[in-house]
């Protein structure tokens, strides 16, 4: 990567500054990022595995686990055939306000995630838009499952589409076109072309959205209630035993969901590293 | 112009439209509503008394401080992970994303732990009279927790494209390395600090969940304003709720309108040498 005349010339002043840059670094990314992890899976472990298992073997932990998959399992499908949708109409055609379209679509990443949880309040809440009607029909949506997913859906709502809109664009729409004209029919096309080209970086899309869907906490918290075995999520049971002073029991369920991070920094790196041309969407005109 | 060539334009956009509707636009609409309810004077009443300035200032003044912390770190970092090779790099350079990817309440709960008096870090910090743990300095340091990935991962990809020639160029006519930096590579970079800037800004001024853990939540001191809308809610208090909503809503608009004005200034100048 460094050229010729800088080597050359490399002055002890130089190596001494890019040691230093490369120390510094290094020492502020353990401290930072290594030390809050390490310690989630210290913390947990404390008083043993044993406490570990078992504080994990609770009818409420168990309860918080399932919630957690339910909520992701139908968040994830629904934004995943957003996103699809989304970044065919955003790169396959030309419209009017579809700079406005892709705000919107950011918008959710930069809103607060306990207004994203204060928005679904106000529509569905008792005091809300819908809450009336709702209470007189006796369909409960805040305090309740629906709320909780409707929650995490706004916020993990731009994840796919962003990992598929820039990959798209720069793949261009030739080889589809060219397979509507040998004859193939629409969903034709999606599968057997569209589908092969963008399904790496719709893995990784589906990893971040999955990820953020099972570890949302200030959206969920806002509209969950706190009841416990009903609306705590996996994030949310963490904070409850954490204020009841049982941290052992908060950091065997906070090692779940740090694992899942790891597991989902893991696979992206592979998948950068073994497919980066087909993820990278400046990749192939950089070479 | 071949718009006809391919299927599914109706339905594709029709759906997402829908979606992005009923998901996103109607609930910031049910938001607008209950703000105009309120009124304009009605909510600079309500965030009028003197917890909610403070948390207000706190959480923005926070955030300003954490985002400058970042861009100076991140440029740091980020140099070193484009520009030199060193054992353990890949690792550090897949490590920046942990912010993104770590549940917020689990990094709450773990930068407590390690900065508690008698944590990892706190037990060395204390004694010299650095108390991080339920204080401002607390949430400052969840708030450059959150957004340091931004920082890194804007920059990274333009760091990673920037035409050395011009360094050597700069270079073999005099320039030391420090000149060099600060007038070649700096200015061609400050779009894209200025965009990372906004975006770990916006993080961190709507950051709730690894705050809460570390601020202690003392009224006046170390609350921050998403906490008083959670503890507004709870107290059934809409209006207040929603006052204090429609103005981190607001920030977060401006910010994103920010960073898309940024970006087209870039790709103007960018346009004509590509």
């Amino acid at each position: 990567m460094r050229s010729r005349p800088d080597k050359r010339r490399a002055g002890i002043a130089r190596r001494l500054g890019r040691a230093l840059i490369i120390v510094l670094a290094s020492l502020f990314l353990c401290l930072f990022l290594l030390v809050p992890l390490a310690s989630v899976f210290v913390e947990a472990f404390r008083q043993g595995a044993h406490a570990f298992v078992e504080s994990l073997d609770q009818a409420e932990a168990v309860a918080a686990i399932r919630l957690t998959l339910l909520v992701a399992v139908i968040s994830v499908p629904l934004n995943v055939v957003f996103g699809i949708a989304a970044a065919w109409a955003m790169t396959r055609f030309e419209f009017r306000g579809k700079a406005l379209l892709g705000a919107f679509i950011d918008l959710p990443l930069s809103v607060s995630p306990v207004v994203s949880g204060l928005l679904y309040v106000l529509m569905f809440g008792a005091q809300g838009w819908f809450g009336p009607w709702l209470t007189a029909h006796g369909i409960q949506i805040i305090f309740a499952v629906p709320g909780l997913v409707l929650a995490t859906i706004f916020i993990t709502l731009p994840y796919v589409a962003r990992e598929l809109i820039p990959l798209m664009q720069a793949q261009g729409s030739e080889e589809e076109e060219v397979a509507r004209v040998l004859g193939a029919s629409g969903l034709q096309t999606f599968f057997r072309v569209t589908l092969p080209n963008i399904r790496w970086a719709l893995l990784y899309g589906v990893l971040l959205c999955n990820a953020r869907a099972m570890g949302e906490f200030g959206a969920v918290s806002v509209v969950s209630g706190h009841i416990r075995g009903l609306t705590t999520t996996m994030p949310l049971e963490v904070e409850m035993r954490y204020n009841e002073y049982n941290y052992v029991g908060a950091f065997a369920i906070a090692s779940l969901l740090a694992l899942l991070a790891l597991v989902t920094l893991a696979v992206k790196s592979f998948l950068e590293w073994r497919y980066h041309n087909d993820m990278d969407a400046t990749a192939p005109r950089r070479r | 112009m071949r718009r006809r060539v391919l299927p599914g334009f109706g339905l594709s956009l029709g759906y997402a439209v829908a979606y992005l509707g009923l998901i996103v636009l109607l609930p910031l609409a049910a938001l607008a509503w209950k703000a105009s309810d309120v009124g304009f004077t009605g909510i600079l009443k309500l965030l009028s008394s003197p917890r909610t300035q403070a948390a207000l200032e706190l959480s923005f003044g926070g955030a300003l401080i954490a985002a400058c912390v970042n861009v100076v770190i991140g440029l740091a970092v980020t140099w070193a992970l484009v520009r030199y090779r060193f054992p353990g790099r890949r690792i550090l350079d897949a490590l920046i994303d942990l912010p993104f990817a770590l549940p917020t309440a689990v990094a709450g709960i773990a930068l407590t732990a390690i900065y508690a008096p008698n944590g990892w870090l706190g037990r060395w910090l204390v004694p010299w009279g650095i108390q991080v743990a339920y204080t401002p300095l607390g949430v400052l340091m969840a708030m450059v927790f959150v957004g340091f990935p931004f920082v890194v991962r804007t920059l990274q990809p333009v760091l990673q494209s920037l035409e050395q020639d011009v360094e050597d160029a700069a270079e073999s006519l005099g320039a030391s390395a420090l000149q060099t930096f600060l007038r070649v590579i700096l200015p061609t970079l400050i779009p894209t600090l200025l965009t990372g800037f906004a975006l770990a800004l916006a993080r961190a001024v709507g950051e709730y969940g690894s705050v809460i853990f570390i601020a202690g939540n003392i009224p006046l001191r170390s609350e921050i304003a998403p906490l008083l809308i959670v503890q507004k809610l709870e107290e059934f208090d809409y209006a207040g709720a929603s006052a204090l909503g429609v103005v981190m809503l607001a920030f977060s608009l401006m910010l994103l309108v920010l960073v898309s004005a940024v970006q087209r200034w870039t790709r103007r100048w960018a346009e004509p040498s590509a």
